[in-house]
C-alpha cells in the first residue's frame, strides 16, 4: 500500500478511534493526537530520501495508488505525488504535527478539540496527495466544518461568531464556483474522467476549443483564487486568522490556504493553457492588489495577529505572481513559495498565540521590550519577521526572488500584443522589500525593543524543550530551505516543466473581448 | 393479471385494518407497543421488497398498463417504507403526546404508505388521482391528530384548505387532459406525445397538474403551507410529510414528464427553471430569521424541493438519476434532524433555539445527530447531502452546454447553497457555543430512537462515502425514461 494512504488516513483513523477515549483522559487524548500526526508527519519526511528511488508511475508520479469509487462517473480514490506536491505534502504534515503540540492551549473540551484537529489534518493532507480532482475537492472540504467548529467554540475576541461564519461561507462560495468550473472541466474534456493524470494526458492528445477555455477557466481562478484570499476577496483571511485558536490558525494560515495555488498550478493552468492566457493579465493585476494593498494594510494594523494575518495575504501574492508569470523559474519560485510560507505562517502564528497565552493581548502599542523578558519567543520572532521580509538565509528569499527572475523574463498577452510583465515585478519587489520592511521592522522595533512594558509582568518564555519544539521544528525548516533550497527546487522544476511547456505552445491566445465576442456566437 | 405486484400495497392496507381491528383486543397501556410492532413489519415488508425488487428488472404492469413496476417505482417505494419505519417508531415513542386513539395514527401512517406505494406505481391519471387523494386525506387527519393543541388543529385545517385547492387544480387538469387526448392512461399518452405537446389544452392541463404536484413537493408557488403545517403538526407527522409527501410528488412528476409526456417537458424548460431558482432563493432567504428547528425545516424543504426541480429541469437522465440520490441521501439526513426535533419536543416541550443552547452537555448523541444532519443539508462532504448537491449540479452543467440558462441556474443553487450555510450552521452554532444553558438535566432517549438515530446517522455517512451503491441503482432505475 502506497505510504501517501497512511499520511492522510493515519489522522483520519484516529480521528475515529479518538471518539472511543472518554472525555476527562485529557493526557491520554493528547499524547494520541501526538503520536497520530507525530507518525504521518515522519512518513512524509520519509518521501523526501525515498522518492527519487521510488518507481515513475503515469504523468510522472510517484507512489501512485488508484482504488475505483464511483466508476460509472470516473471517480476513484487516487493518490500520487511529484515534486510540486511533495514540499507540500512534507510542510503540512510538519505543520500539523507542530499544530497538536502547541494545542495544549486548549484547556476546554479538548476532546472535541483534537478530534476537529485530526479531521482537519487528514482532510488538508488529503488534498495534497489525491490525484483524482474530485477527491482534491472532497478532501479540502473536510476541513471546512473543523474550522468553523474551532474558531466558533476554541476562538478568541468578540468578534469570532462573525470570523467563523464569514471564513465559512467566503470559502463555500469559492470552493462551490471551483466545483462548477471543475465539473464543467469534466463534461467539456470529454474524458468522461476525474483521474488528473487521465485528464491531463486526454487534454493534451485533444485540447478543449479555446472558447470554453476562456469560459471555464474564470470559475476555477476565482474559485480557487477565493480559497487562497486573492484581492479582492481576502477580507476573510485577516478576521479569521485573528480569531482562530493557534493550532486552526497554524493549519489553515499555513497549510490549507495552499491548496487554491496548488489546484490553480495542477489543474487549472495545465488543462487550460489557452484559456489560462486569456485570463493571466487580470491575475496579474489582482496579485499585485495582494502584495501592495495588502501590504498597506499590514502596515496600519496595531493587532499583531491582524498584521500577521494582512502580511500572510500580501505574501501568496507572490505565489500568484510565479503562477502568471508561466516561466519555468517563476513557477518553481511560486511553489517554494508556497512551501516556505507555509512554515513561516505557522510559525508566526504559534508565536502569536504563544504571546496571547501569557498576555491575553496582542495589541501591539502596549507590547515592547519582550526581548529582555522573553529572549527565546523573541528571538524565534524577529527571525520570522526577517524571513517575513525576505531575508536571505530564510526559505522565502528563495521562493521570493526566483518568482522576481521568473516575472522579469516573462511576457503577457495583452489586447493582442506582447506586454512585459517587468511593472508588475518592480512593483512587487517594491511592495515586498520597502513594505514589508516598514511593517516588520516598525513591529520590531514596537515590540521587542524599549522599556519593558507592564503586559510582560506575568508573561515568560516556553519552558522545557517539548514547549519549544513546535517552534525549533519550523524555524529550522525555514532555515534549510533557504541554505539548501536543491532539496524542494530540482523536483519541482521537473515536475512544472510539463505545464511551462503547455502554457508556451504557439497557439492563438484570445483576448477576453475576441473569446467573448466568439461566445455570442456560439449561443 | 399479477396481483403479486402490488404485494407492498396489499400488505400495507390490509395490516392497517388489521391493525384497527387488534386494537380493540388490546389494553389502552399496551397500545403504543402496536405501534413498535408496526414499525417491525414495515421494515420486514421493506427488506423483502428490497431483496425482491432492489434490482430494479424489466418493467411489469397490472391492471391494463394502469399499475407498473419498474426501477423508479422500486426505488421510491423502498424510500418511502424506509421512511414509514422511522416514522412509526417516532410515533410509538411519542405516544403518550398523541392522546387517544393512537392505534388509528399508526393505521393511517400505513394507509399514506399504502398510497404513496401506489403513487410510485401509478401509470394512469386515476390511478395517479386515487395514490395521491389517499396520501392527502390521510394527511389531513395526521396534521391535526393533537385534537387538544390549537396548534395542530391550525395545521390541519391550513393544510385541508390548501391541500382541497391542489386537488382541484390536479383533477381540472386531469379533466382536460382527457378531454384533449382521450386517454387517461400514460402509455397512451407516450405513444402520441409529439403531437400532445403542441396541443393548448392539454398544455393547460398538464399544468394544473404541475401545480397540484408542485402543492405535495412544497415549491414554488404552492409552498406557502410548508412553514406553518410543518411547526404545528405532530413530530412524526412532519417528518412524513418532509421526505414521504414530497418524495411521493416527484415520483408522479418523474413518471409523468419522464414517460408520459417527455416531449411537452422539453418545452418547459424556463417554468422549471423559474420554479426551481425561485423556491431556493425563497426557502433559503426565509430560514435565516427563523428561531425553531421545525420552522426552519420547513424553509430548507421548500429550498430542498427546489434543489430537485433544479435536477429535474434538466430533463435528462443524469438529471433523474440525480434525483433519485438525492432523495434516498434527504431521506436519512431529514428523518435524523426529526428524530431530534420529536425528542426536544416531547421530553423538553419546545424547539427553539433557546433549548439547544447546552445540548451536547444534555445528550451528546442528539448533538451529534443534529449537527451531520445540518452538515449534510448544507451539502458538505463526506456526507450524504455532498454528493447528492454533486450530482445535480452535474446534471445541470451538463446541460449548459445546451443552454446557457443552466448556467445561471447553477450559479443560483450555489448562492442558495452560500445562504443555506448561514442557518445551518447557525443551528450548530447555537448548540455548541450558542451562550448559556438554563437547564443541564440529561435528555433520555428511549433504546428503539436511539437506534433509529444511528441508523440515519449510518445512512447519511454511508451515503456520503460509499455513494457507488445507491448511486449505480438509481442510475439503473432511471434506465427507461423516455428523456
Amino acid at each position: 500500500m502506497s505510504p501517501l494512504l497512511w499520511i492522510p488516513g493515519i489522522p483520519l483513523a484516529a480521528a475515529g478511534l479518538l471518539l472511543f477515549i472518554p472525555g476527562s483522559f485529557k493526557v491520554v487524548l493528547r499524547a494520541f493526537t501526538l503520536a497520530a500526526t507525530a507518525a504521518s508527519a515522519l512518513l512524509a519526511l520519509n518521501l523526501l530520501p525515498a522518492f527519487d528511488a521510488a518507481p515513475i508511475g503515469a504523468g510522472g508520479y510517484r507512489f501512485v495508488q488508484q482504488i475505483p469509487w464511483v466508476p460509472s462517473l470516473g471517480i476513484s480514490l487516487q493518490v500520487g505525488v511529484d515534486g510540486v506536491n511533495l514540499g507540500l505534502v512534507v510542510m503540512g504534515a510538519i505543520v500539523a504535527f507542530a499544530a497538536a503540540c502547541t494545542s495544549w492551549e486548549i484547556r476546554e473540551r479538548t476532546k472535541e478539540f483534537y478530534f476537529l484537529l485530526l479531521l482537519m489534518t487528514g482532510g488538508i493532507l488529503g488534498a495534497f496527495v489525491s490525484l483524482d480532482v474530485f477527491f482534491l475537492y472532497v478532501f479540502h472540504e473536510l476541513a471546512l466544518v473543523p474550522t468553523f467548529i474551532m474558531i466558533g467554540v476554541w476562538g478568541r475576541g468578540e468578534r469570532r461568531a462573525e470570523a467563523a461564519f464569514q471564513i465559512t461561507m467566503y470559502l463555500t462560495l469559492g470552493a462551490l464556483v471551483a466545483l462548477v468550473g471543475l465539473i464543467a472541466l469534466y463534461l467539456q474534456s470529454g474524458a468522461q474522467t476525474f483521474d488528473l493524470v487521465r485528464l491531463t494526458e486526454h487534454l493534451k492528445a485533444n485540447p478543449m476549443p479555446v472558447v470554453r477555455q476562456v469560459f471555464v477557466f474564470p470559475w476555477l481562478m476565482f474559485g480557487f483564487g477565493v480559497l487562497v484570499s486573492l484581492w479582492p476577496f481576502h477580507t476573510w483571511a485577516p478576521l479569521g486568522y485573528a480569531s482562530a485558536p493557534t493550532p486552526t490558525a497554524m493549519l489553515h494560515a499555513g497549510v490549507l490556504k495552499k491548496f487554491g495555488l496548488y489546484a490553480l498550478l495542477k489543474v487549472a493552468l495545465p488543462l487550460m493553457p489557452d484559456g489560462a492566457k486569456a485570463w493571466l493579465p487580470l491575475l496579474a493585476w489582482l496579485c499585485l492588489g495582494n502584495i501592495v494593498y495588502c501590504g498597506w494594510v499590514a502596515m496600519r494594523q496595531k493587532d499583531l495577529n491582524l498584521l500577521i494575518g494582512n502580511s500572510s495575504v500580501a505574501h501568496v501574492g507572490f505565489a500568484f505572481l510565479g503562477l502568471v508569470s508561466g516561466t519555468l523559474v517563476g513557477l518553481t519560485g511560486a511553489v517554494v513559495v508556497m512551501v516556505t510560507h507555509g512554515f513561516l505562517a505557522a510559525l508566526s502564528f504559534a508565536l502569536s498565540g504563544w504571546l496571547h497565552s501569557q498576555t491575553q493581548s496582542l495589541d501591539m502599542t502596549r507590547m515592547g521590550g519582550l526581548l529582555k523578558r522573553l529572549p527565546f519567543a523573541g528571538t524565534v520572532m524577529v527571525m520570522a519577521m526577517f524571513a517575513g521580509c525576505g531575508l536571505p538565509g530564510f526559505g522565502n528569499f528563495v521562493g521570493e526572488m526566483m518568482v522576481l527572475f521568473g516575472g522579469w523574463k516573462s511576457s503577457l498577452l495583452i489586447c493582442g500584443g506582447l506586454a512585459s510583465l517587468k511593472p508588475f515585478v518592480a512593483a512587487a519587489a517594491w511592495g515586498a522589500l520597502m513594505i514589508a520592511a516598514v511593517y516588520m521592522l516598525r513591529a520590531i522595533r514596537g515590540i521587542f525593543h524599549g522599556p519593558v512594558a507592564e503586559l510582560w509582568a506575568s508573561a515568560s518564555d516556553p519552558a522545557g524543550w517539548w514547549r519549544r519544539l513546535p517552534f525549533v521544528i519550523l524555524l529550522g525548516s525555514l532555515l534549510v530551505i533557504g541554505v539548501w533550497p536543491r532539496i524542494l527546487t530540482d523536483r519541482i522544476a521537473t515536475a512544472v516543466r510539463p505545464v511551462v511547456e503547455a502554457m508556451a505552445q504557439p497557439k492563438p491566445a484570445p483576448s477576453l473581448a475576441t473569446a467573448a465576442a466568439a461566445a455570442s456566437n456560439l449561443r | 393479471m399479477n396481483l403479486t405486484l402490488l404485494g407492498p400495497e396489499l400488505v400495507l392496507v390490509l395490516g392497517g385494518l388489521a391493525l384497527l381491528l387488534v386494537d380493540l383486543a388490546v389494553p389502552a397501556a399496551r397500545r403504543h407497543l402496536l405501534g413498535y410492532a408496526t414499525a417491525g413489519g414495515v421494515a420486514l415488508l421493506c427488506l423483502y421488497f428490497v431483496a425482491n425488487h432492489g434490482a430494479g428488472g424489466a418493467a411489469a404492469r397490472a391492471f391494463g398498463g394502469m399499475f407498473v413496476l419498474d426501477g423508479v417505482a422500486s426505488f421510491f417505494k423502498a424510500i418511502f417504507l424506509l421512511s414509514g419505519v422511522v416514522v412509526l417508531l417516532l410515533a410509538a415513542d411519542s405516544s403518550p403526546r398523541l392522546g387517544g386513539g393512537i392505534t388509528e395514527y399508526y393505521a393511517l401512517v400505513l394507509f399514506a404508505l399504502a398510497g404513496m406505494c401506489l403513487a410510485a406505481s401509478a401509470n394512469d391519471f386515476s390511478v395517479m388521482y386515487v395514490a395521491l387523494e389517499l396520501i392527502t386525506v390521510t394527511f389531513y387527519v395526521l396534521t391535526s391528530f393533537e385534537r387538544s393543541r390549537a396548534a395542530s388543529l391550525e395545521a390541519g385545517v391550513k393544510y385541508l384548505i390548501l391541500g382541497a385547492l391542489s386537488s382541484g387544480f390536479l383533477v381540472y387538469g386531469i379533466a382536460l387532459a382527457f378531454g384533449a387526448s382521450g386517454t387517461m392512461s400514460f402509455d397512451e399518452l407516450a405513444k402520441h406525445s409529439p403531437e400532445l405537446a403542441s396541443n393548448r389544452l392539454f398544455q393547460l392541463g398538464v399544468l394544473m397538474i404541475f401545480g397540484g404536484l408542485s402543492f405535495k413537493i412544497a415549491v414554488f408557488p404552492f409552498q406557502v403551507w410548508a412553514p406553518d403545517v410543518y411547526e404545528g403538526a405532530p413530530v412524526p407527522t412532519t417528518a412524513f410529510l418532509a421526505i414521504g409527501s414530497k418524495a411521493a410528488g416527484v415520483v408522479l412528476l418523474v413518471r409523468l414528464f419522464g414517460f408520459a409526456v417527455p416531449d411537452l417537458a422539453l418545452h418547459w424548460e424556463p417554468l422549471w427553471m423559474t420554479v426551481a431558482g425561485v423556491s431556493i432563493l425563497y426557502g433559503s432567504l426565509c430560514a435565516i430569521p427563523q428561531r425553531g428547528l421545525r420552522r426552519l425545516l420547513g424553509y430548507s424543504s421548500i429550498a430542498n424541493g427546489g434543489f430537485v426541480m433544479v435536477a429535474l429541469s434538466t430533463m435528462s437522465k443524469a438529471g433523474s438519476a440525480a434525483v433519485l440520490f438525492y432523495l434516498a441521501g434527504y431521506l436519512f439526513t431529514v428523518l435524523a434532524a426529526f428524530l431530534v426535533v420529536g425528542v426536544l419536543v416531547h421530553r423538553v416541550g419546545k424547539d427553539d433555539f433557546s433549548v439547544l443552547a447546552g445540548l451536547h452537555h444534555r445528550s451528546p448523541l442528539l448533538a451529534a445527530v443534529l449537527a451531520a444532519s445540518m452538515i449534510s443539508l448544507a451539502g458538505v462532504p463526506p456526507l450524504a447531502g455532498f454528493f447528492g448537491k454533486f450530482v445535480v449540479l452535474r446534471a445541470v452543467v451538463e446541460q449548459g452546454a445546451a443552454s446557457h440558462a443552466y448556467f445561471w441556474l447553477a450559479a443560483v443553487a450555489i448562492v442558495g447553497v452560500v445562504i443555506s450555510f448561514w442557518y445551518y450552521f447557525g443551528v450548530i452554532r447555537a448548540m455548541y457555543w450558542g451562550g448559556d444553558a438554563p437547564d443541564l438535566t440529561p435528555i433520555p432517549i428511549s433504546p428503539t430512537l436511539r437506534g433509529a438515530m444511528i441508523l440515519c446517522l449510518g445512512g447519511i455517512l454511508c451515503l456520503g462515502v460509499f455513494p457507488s451503491a445507491i448511486w449505480e441503482a438509481a442510475v439503473a432505475a432511471v434506465a427507461g425514461l423516455g428523456i
